[in-house]
Parts: C-alpha cells; sequence; structure tokens
C-alpha cells in the first residue's frame, strides 16, 4: 500500500445565506429563504446547468457546493477525473421523503411523483455530481447524528491509499426542516492544510 | 495486507430465518413472492416477499419488547443478534457496526404509525441497533440506493484495512412499505406478476424485505464452512442519469474490471455470477451488455430476485449471503422465474439447480443515482 502525505487543497461551505470558498466570501444575500437564495447562488456563480431546477434542495446544495470546487478540476472535458464523492448528513433525503409521505397518505388526494420519489434518496446528490463532472468514480453516502470526522478522515485516507481514487470530495450535507448547512472539502495529495481530523474539525467549526 | 472473510451470516426472510433454511428453500425452489392483499400498504393486490407478523413477533419475543421495536428493528435484531451470538466475538473499540439501508424506519413518516416520525432518522436507527447489542463504536449507516448491501462489505473491508477495526458486523435491510411501493409504481417499475429476471416475459419488479447480516474479519481462526474471501471490489458511477441505467452499462462495467484488478483474477476465473437482475427492461438488458463487454457472457448467473422480490438496502447483502453458501454446497440456484432469454445480448442464466465445483463468484448491484458495485469472493479452503 503507497502511504501518501495527504492534503485538504480547498473546501467550501454554503450556510447563513453565504457561500465561502476556503476563507473568502463568495456570495451572501440575507433577505431570502433558501429556495430563492440558492437560486441567486447559482447564479453568481455563472453554474449554467438547467438540469439545477429540477432537483430537490439536498441536491441543489450539494451539486453546488461541489460544483464550486470541481469546475477548475473538470474544465478539460477530454481528461478522466478519479475523484470520489464520499457525502454525510444527518437527515438522509427526509425533506423530499416527508414530500412523497404528503401524496400519498390521503386516498382521496393520492399522486405520488417519480419526479419527487426519486429524489428520495441521499446518493441521488452524488449521481448529479457525477454526470456534471464525468466522474465514473466511487461513491458512498453516509447518515451519522453529527459531522463524523473520524470516519471521514479514515475512509478517503483509504480510498486514496488503495488507489481508489486519486482525490477525494468528502464532507456533509445536510437539509432538514427549515436547516440547511453544507460543508465540502477536497483531500488531494496537493494543498498546504494538512489533512488529518483535527484540521477537519477546524474547518468545519469555523465555517 | 491482511486478507478480509466474509464469515457467520444470516438471513431473515419470508423463506426462513437463518441462512440455511433460506439455501435449502431456494434449492427446493421456493419462493417467498405471494400475492398481498393489504390495503394500508397498496390500494390494489400486488405481489411481494413479505415476513409473516406473526412469525416476526415470536421471533423476536426472546429479545425486546414487540411495542418497543419497529418491524425493521425487530428484523435487523433477530438477524444481527444471530450472527453475533454465533461469531462469539465481543464488542469492542475493535469492533464496527454498518448498516445498509435506503429507507430505514420510513413508515414511522405514516401519521397512522404508532411511533413518531422522528423514528425515521436514519441515524436513530444506528444508535437503536447500536444500544441493542451494547457497540461501544459509532454506527455507520449507508444509504446508497440499491447498491448498499454490496457497497457495506467494501467499506467494511476498507475501514479494516485501514486499521480503524479489527472487525465489522454488518447488517442491511429495508421493508415492504406503502412509501416504497407508491414510488415504483409511480415509476411504472411494478411487475403485476411475479418476476421474471432476463426473460422475454419480464414486466418489472417485486419489492421485498429480508434482513442480513454477516461478520467481516481478518481472523483466519474464527471462519464458519462457507466463508469466503473478499478478493477484490469496487463501485462506479454511471455518470449518465440518477434514475435509469446507462444504456452501454458504463459503470457496471468499470466496477467489475476495477474489482478484478484488485482481485488478480479475469473472466475465466469466475465460476458463477450472483447479478443485479430486478427484471425491469432497462436493468436486465444494461447487465447483459457490461457482461458482455467483459466477456463473461458464458459464465452461469442467477438473479434471486424471484425469491425475494427486490428487498433493496438489504438486496446486496442477502445475495452474497446466498452465493457464499452457493460456493459451499458446489451448488448453482435456478434463477427463479427465468424461462427464455429476453436481452438482447447472450447471456448464461442458470435455469435448474446443478451441481458444479465452484471456487470464485462476481456480486454485482446497480441502483438510482447510476451507482454500481461489483465484488470478488473466493471460497476460503478448508
Amino acid at each position: 500500500m503507497k502511504v501518501e502525505k495527504l492534503k485538504i487543497k480547498s473546501y467550501c461551505s454554503i450556510l447563513n445565506n453565504k457561500v465561502m470558498l476556503n476563507d473568502q466570501l463568495l456570495f451572501e444575500n440575507r433577505e431570502t429563504d433558501f429556495s430563492s437564495f440558492i437560486k441567486l447562488a447559482y447564479k453568481k456563480m455563472d453554474t449554467n446547468y438547467p438540469k439545477f431546477f429540477k432537483m430537490d434542495d439536498l441536491s441543489k446544495l450539494g451539486f453546488l457546493a461541489a460544483d464550486i470546487l470541481l469546475k477548475p478540476l473538470t474544465t478539460d472535458s477530454e481528461k478522466i477525473n478519479n475523484i470520489a464523492l464520499v457525502f454525510s448528513n444527518s437527515a438522509s433525503s427526509l425533506e423530499t421523503d416527508r414530500k412523497h409521505q404528503d401524496s400519498i397518505v390521503d386516498k382521496e388526494n393520492y399522486f405520488p411523483s417519480p419526479a419527487i420519489f426519486v429524489y428520495t434518496l441521499p446518493n441521488i446528490c452524488l449521481g448529479e455530481i457525477s454526470i456534471k463532472h464525468k466522474l465514473y468514480s466511487e461513491n458512498s453516502f453516509f447518515i451519522f447524528n453529527h459531522f463524523n470526522a473520524g470516519y471521514l478522515y479514515d475512509y478517503a485516507t483509504s480510498l486514496i491509499n488503495t488507489g481508489k481514487a486519486d482525490e477525494v470530495l468528502c464532507g456533509w450535507i445536510n437539509s432538514d426542516k427549515e436547516d440547511y448547512e453544507a460543508f465540502l472539502y477536497l483531500v488531494s495529495t496537493e494543498g498546504s492544510i494538512t489533512h488529518n481530523k483535527e484540521e477537519i474539525i477546524k474547518l468545519y467549526t469555523t465555517k | 495486507m491482511n486478507k478480509t472473510f466474509l464469515s457467520y451470516n444470516n438471513i431473515v426472510s419470508s423463506i426462513g430465518f437463518d441462512s440455511p433454511t433460506v439455501v435449502q428453500n431456494i434449492r427446493k425452489g421456493v419462493s417467498g413472492i405471494t400475492l398481498i392483499k393489504d390495503e394500508n400498504l397498496f390500494p390494489t393486490p400486488f405481489y411481494a416477499s413479505v415476513i409473516n407478523s406473526s412469525l416476526l413477533s415470536a421471533a423476536f419475543q426472546p429479545l425486546g419488547s414487540n411495542d418497543e421495536y419497529t418491524r425493521l428493528e425487530q428484523m435487523m435484531i433477530i438477524s444481527l443478534d444471530k450472527t453475533l451470538k454465533e461469531s462469539g466475538v465481543k464488542l469492542s473499540g475493535r469492533v464496527g457496526l454498518i448498516l445498509s439501508t435506503t429507507k430505514g424506519n420510513i413508515d414511522t413518516l405514516d401519521p397512522k404509525h404508532p411511533m413518531p416520525p422522528e423514528r425515521a432518522y436514519l441515524g436513530t436507527l444506528g444508535h437503536i441497533i447500536k444500544n441493542h447489542f451494547g457497540f461501544t463504536t459509532e454506527p455507520i449507516v449507508l444509504s446508497n440506493a440499491c447498491v448498499s448491501g454490496v457497497l457495506a462489505i467494501s467499506i467494511a473491508k476498507r475501514f479494516i484495512a485501514q486499521g480503524t477495526f479489527d472487525q465489522v458486523f454488518i447488517v442491511g435491510s429495508d421493508i415492504v412499505s406503502n412509501f416504497i411501493l407508491s414510488g415504483f409504481n409511480s415509476f411504472q417499475a411494478m411487475s403485476s406478476l411475479p418476476c421474471k429476471p432476463y426473460c422475454k416475459q419480464r414486466s418489472g419488479i417485486n419489492i421485498g424485505e429480508v434482513a442480513a447480516s454477516v461478520l467481516v474479519s481478518t481472523d483466519q481462526d474464527n471462519l464458519v464452512p462457507e466463508a469466503v474471501e473478499v478478493l477484490g471490489e469496487a463501485s462506479c458511477n454511471d455518470a449518465n442519469h440518477i434514475s435509469g441505467p446507462s444504456r452501454t452499462g458504463e459503470g457496471l462495467y468499470r466496477s467489475i474490471q476495477s474489482a478484478f484488478n484488485e482481485a488478480k483474477v479475469g473472466p475465466q476465473h469466475i465460476d458463477y455470477i450472483s447479478a443485479h437482475g430486478t427484471a425491469t427492461s432497462f436493468n436486465d438488458e444494461m447487465e447483459a451488455i457490461a457482461l458482455n463487454r467483459l466477456d463473461l457472457g458464458r459464465v452461469p448467473l442467477n438473479s434471486l430476485k424471484g425469491y425475494f422480490g427486490h428487498t433493496l438496502g438489504g438486496s446486496g447483502l442477502l445475495e452474497t449471503i446466498i452465493g457464499m453458501h452457493s460456493l459451499y454446497h458446489n451448488t448453482l440456484y435456478s434463477s427463479m422465474g427465468f424461462t427464455e432469454l429476453g436481452v438482447s445480448q447472450p447471456i448464461n442464466v442458470i435455469k435448474e439447480t446443478t451441481a458444479k465445483n465452484l471456487d470464485y463468484f462476481l456480486k454485482t448491484a446497480s441502483g438510482f443515482g447510476g451507482c454500481n458495485t461489483a465484488a470478488v469472493f473466493k471460497k476460503v479452503q478448508s
């Protein structure tokens, strides 16, 4: 097993109506709810991907945060990037699950929709990112009660050390009731921040 | 690097509450799929593989109160209890717990359910199972659509190789719920008859429920006779569509190729393929294409969906355990429901249960979100 000293190349967060890349504020809008905010952020980031509007809130959140980190790496459409996606959260796809449940609870008013049902899996967000960035790579979606830096650290390290991925996009994307939070970081052999549990916790808590 | 093995195992299903009974029923050609009439689950009668509730309650009684645990939790606990006790493994900070599920306690979102809707949080489910058995490590819940069960094995192996754990117990399960049935029905993916994977007359899936559990370990001294070594595994996305498989089977093709590379095997080594075979038109066709791209069209193959239906987060683990027993008994089990090839590429679907010397098998799975997983297992020589 080759063991390399891994780094955190970049990180991005979306919460409290702010979009941050590393320690730089990319966008802020305090006036709006999540649905309007994320659309404004999408426009500001020049994302240009109409499928975005069909996604549920969890996928929009994860897609946009991932796009900010991956865009500089995947501009060359000929190059195949082996970047694994390892995401986690506490609410899985419950926001969309509740919508699907509402559509079937009343037999007199029964309207389940495939466009909603497909988003009742948290890993659909990983599929959306994989399609946009042509990633034929490892995908895993974990559910923890709280952000678990230890497991993410071990798992990302293992994927790179065993050659299953060159880089790993890791983190936490959660959308539940009125709350949302995204924090993603790119683990690589390059970068200036040491990849260890303490640094991950520090970046997560100071985001 | 240490070898990783799958050892003690259990299946709780509509055709038995332990692996040997389930395998015996498969050998006899017994399917768990029946016509269910239950308006709380679906407005009209439907075919599914559902565990008998009285048998489930009776089996759970010695382990806890029926009122305090959901149906899914009871299934998971019955299964894991057997695997854990038989293994004799003492729980410590070196023993991990992985739960593989797509929807967990999703039935508790229904206002008529006696439990509060907060029970649907998958982390809560993880902690209920952890606390019931007294695991001391944080549970890892994997929710990665229909590849979860096979991917959970890969993840256990990777955490062990990384030094996080010495041994990992995996329990995989989902239940038949009105949530799932209404959703797959909205996709027009449900068959109005018992499902027929790879068959010309196939018309979609049946949903099923199981709980399956296994011990993943590097301990060569604590193996069951049907134990297998995990030789190689990989998971690749199609990068193509969120609710339909790639027409070229790209992700599955890459997953198998990568798993072969790690296992240092080629198509000539594989004695048996335990495929995904949901019996939808697109899935089965995609698999046939991917397998042929890898020169695996002649290898005997089955889908076990004709016995259990599609058991979602439990399916990959369930089918891997049957594969372990298949190798141990040197028997290829028939692919229930199959009569006439209905895919465009040649594949060797097992029509009748037959004896054959088996050493290596390939397990594959594919799911929503474009995910695919493959793993190669080798019989442990006794």
